[in-house]
């Protein structure tokens, strides 16, 4: 699914490297978790996944189903099945939330040359997707993510990434600004996706999440490197030991 | 002989002062217009209330320009201009006024009037009204119309210039206590060598609720003056929504007074431009009554030309209690255009709310890059970006679907032809 080969990067704008040679594979079907500590680069990796022109790659390659995705641009990312949940998904005033949704959904089956999606089946499936996930049909009928709380920007992440049916999805501290009945919402959400077509890479500070999405496999990025890879268990560890006892193998 | 002349007229202004006179056969009605216009001459950037537009310059580009200056074009007529903004709206033949079936409740008649150019309700300005002067210079005649006491008048009331006339019009409105109504000023039609102009004055009753609209949608050869004049009474409510999307050379004045406490002021704006356009909006808001309130903003889309956006909040001594903010956002989409903003706050009560900003900038990065990541092209995530910034201005004057719908659809006609 994912195959990511020295991956070195740097911010555009001052050219401060943050990530130093990542190397990590996603399996189809895989949930692959990543952890660290704060500043360690896991943000920046998703939003490079997604293709944000804040970065720049020096070296290195994203090889997604064969095919490098350097190249392409967010929206051809997203067409080709990359999702990425934002740690803070953004308020758009004036965006009806669901023009903005028909839109995406459409955009993609138009660059896939699939046909567009007709407005009754499209409400029929945004409306079941709202149910499951507890989002209130009201919220719909605001600007995108505009007046949502914390909680409820997140459910809202996972509607989307439910009504677009990605291949990888790439979720950044999807956990954070969380109760823990609003995570197990989320988590449902996503286990409900989890399929042998779609792989998942977790990115959170904490363990707790890992206990709702039980990852495959857990990486640990330390000052943008890959220093310990291990399955579930390595998580426990973490959160036991914290990242000290990791970090101090590794250099 | 008491008139001194200052300095010799520019060529412009005395080829305005000759199509002045050429304009119709009644010249002795206007003659005193025609004579303070040649006194006068044009306004020019030492004049404050005209800094940003140098009328005696851009007029004088114009006509220096202009070919055939004796012959004065009508107003182009296409089909379209013949269908009213919004269906079912009571269309008002500003040249013929008394022809219109007014619905009940509603009087429309003639008059002899012209502008009254003597004073500026600007006090940035000359003492006497540059936007009524050539008006009144060009004869435009005051139509009236009145709407009763206690009226819900239901249809807009749509008014627009006479079909192939000279393209100047005023309007005296007035809307009695406790009644409703919507007007719509439609400004239409293609380029005279002179600026077309537009006269507006319009009286609210205590407890009354005026939309007033003002579609302005000339040619792009075409330049413009016009000018609304309001006085809003107790407990009254005034909502004004002022669309540019054409035009040359534009200036909108908006001139508001509340005329008792209580009022309630909702001033939104969208001004479209493009290349090789000059478009200004210029508003003062008069709070003399105590607990008065009033939102005033503008969304600017900049693909070229330039901008102006002159914003004057004036709160009196005794205007206790005042709630006012204002705001000019403007959206730079190229770098060949530009916008000037100028709010002013000018507060001689002690207890008041009043605010005002002003933004420009280039579309928000993380909101394109947040529609991209969901699969929506470039171009397609910021036209949605673009249409979302002045679709709110739509949104928040929170009027019937009709009316919403016909502004956002000229505003998306706009945006569909210059993306």
């Amino acid at each position: 699914m994912l195959e990511i080969k020295n991956l070195h990067a740097r911010v555009a704008d001052e050219g401060t490297e943050i990530l130093r040679g990542v190397n990590l594979t996603v399996q189809d079907g895989e949930v692959a978790a990543i952890m660290g500590p704060n500043g360690s680069g896991k943000s920046t990796l998703s939003y490079i996944l997604a293709g944000r022109d804040d970065y720049e790659v020096t070296e290195g390659d994203i090889v997604y189903n064969g095919e490098s995705i350097l190249e392409m641009d967010p929206a051809e990312r997203a067409a080709s099945g990359v999702f990425l949940a934002f740690q803070y998904p953004l308020e758009i005033p004036g965006v009806a939330t669901m023009t903005f949704l028909k839109t995406a959904l459409n955009a993609q089956r138009k660059a896939r040359g699939e046909a567009e999606l007709m407005t009754p089946e499209f409400m029929r499936r945004v409306k079941t997707l709202a149910a499951e996930l507890k989002i209130d049909a009201e919220m719909l009928k605001r600007p995108l993510n505009v007046g949502f709380s914390g909680g409820e920007k997140k459910r809202a992440e996972i509607l989307q990434m439910a009504l677009l049916e990605p291949k990888l999805c790439v979720m950044d501290e999807t956990d954070s600004g969380l109760d823990i009945d609003a995570l197990k919402i989320v988590s449902d959400g996503v286990n409900a996706l989890r399929s042998e077509q779609r792989s998942f890479l977790v990115i959170t500070h904490y363990q707790r999440l890992l206990d709702y999405i039980v990852p495959d496999k857990v990486h640990v990025l330390y000052k943008g490197r890959i220093i310990k890879s291990g399955d579930k268990d390595l998580a426990l560890t973490l959160e036991n030991e914290g990242y000290s006892q990791i970090i101090g193998e590794a250099a | 002989m008491s008139v001194t002349e200052l300095r010799p007229r520019t060529p412009a202004e005395a080829a305005l002062v000759s199509l002045a006179e050429a304009a119709g056969t009644d010249e002795d009605a206007r003659s005193a217009a025609i004579e303070a216009l040649r006194r006068e001459g044009l306004p020019h950037r030492r004049i404050e209330a005209w800094h940003y537009t140098d009328l005696r310059n851009l007029i004088g580009r114009r006509l220096g320009k202009a070919t055939g200056l004796d012959a004065p074009a009508g107003s182009a007529c296409d089909d379209d201009v013949l269908s009213p903004l919004v269906a079912g709206s009571t269309v008002v033949d500003l040249e013929a006024p008394e022809d219109t079936s007014a619905p009940d409740g509603v009087t429309i008649t003639a008059s002899n009037d012209l502008a009254d150019w003597h004073e500026s309700p600007n006090h940035l300005d000359r003492p006497l009204d540059t936007v009524r002067l050539v008006n009144a210079a060009f004869g435009a005649r005051v139509a009236k119309v009145a709407v009763a006491a206690n009226t819900a008048v239901a249809a807009p009331i749509e008014l627009r210039d006479g079909i192939g006339a000279r393209p100047h019009a005023a309007v005296a409105a007035t809307v009695g206590t406790a009644s409703k109504a919507v007007f719509v000023e439609r400004i239409e039609g293609g380029g005279s060598p002179a600026p077309a102009s537009r006269v507006s004055h319009l009286t609210i009753g205590d407890g009354a609720t005026v939309l007033w609209i003002i579609d302005q949608a000339k040619d792009s050869d075409a330049a413009y003056l016009g000018q609304l004049n309001v006085n809003i009474g107790a407990n009254a409510t005034f909502k004004l929504f002022v669309l540019n999307a054409g035009g040359s050379l534009v200036r909108q004045e908006v001139h508001a007074v509340t005329a008792g406490e209580g009022s309630e002021i909702l001033m939104r704006g969208v001004n479209l431009l493009q290349k090789d356009q000059h478009v200004d909006v210029t508003t003062t808001l008069r709070h003399t009554f105590p607990h008065t309130t009033a939102t005033e903003t503008f969304r600017n889309v900049v693909t070229g030309g330039h901008g102006v956006f002159q914003g004057m909040i004036k709160v009196a001594k005794d205007a206790q209690k005042t709630d006012a903010k204002m705001a000019c956002n403007t959206l730079l989409l190229s770098e060949d255009g530009d916008f000037s903003a100028k709010p002013e706050l000018e507060i001689f009560a002690d207890d008041v709310q009043c605010g005002h900003g002003a933004t420009a900038g280039a579309i928000n990065a993380d909101h394109l890059f947040y529609l991209m990541s969901r699969g929506i092209p470039a171009p397609q995530a910021k036209a949605l970006l673009v249409k979302a910034f002045v679709d709110e201005m739509v949104e928040e004057l929170e009027v019937e679907a009709a009316i919403a719908d016909a502004l956002t659809g000229k505003i998306d006609a706009w945006l569909d032809h210059s993306h």
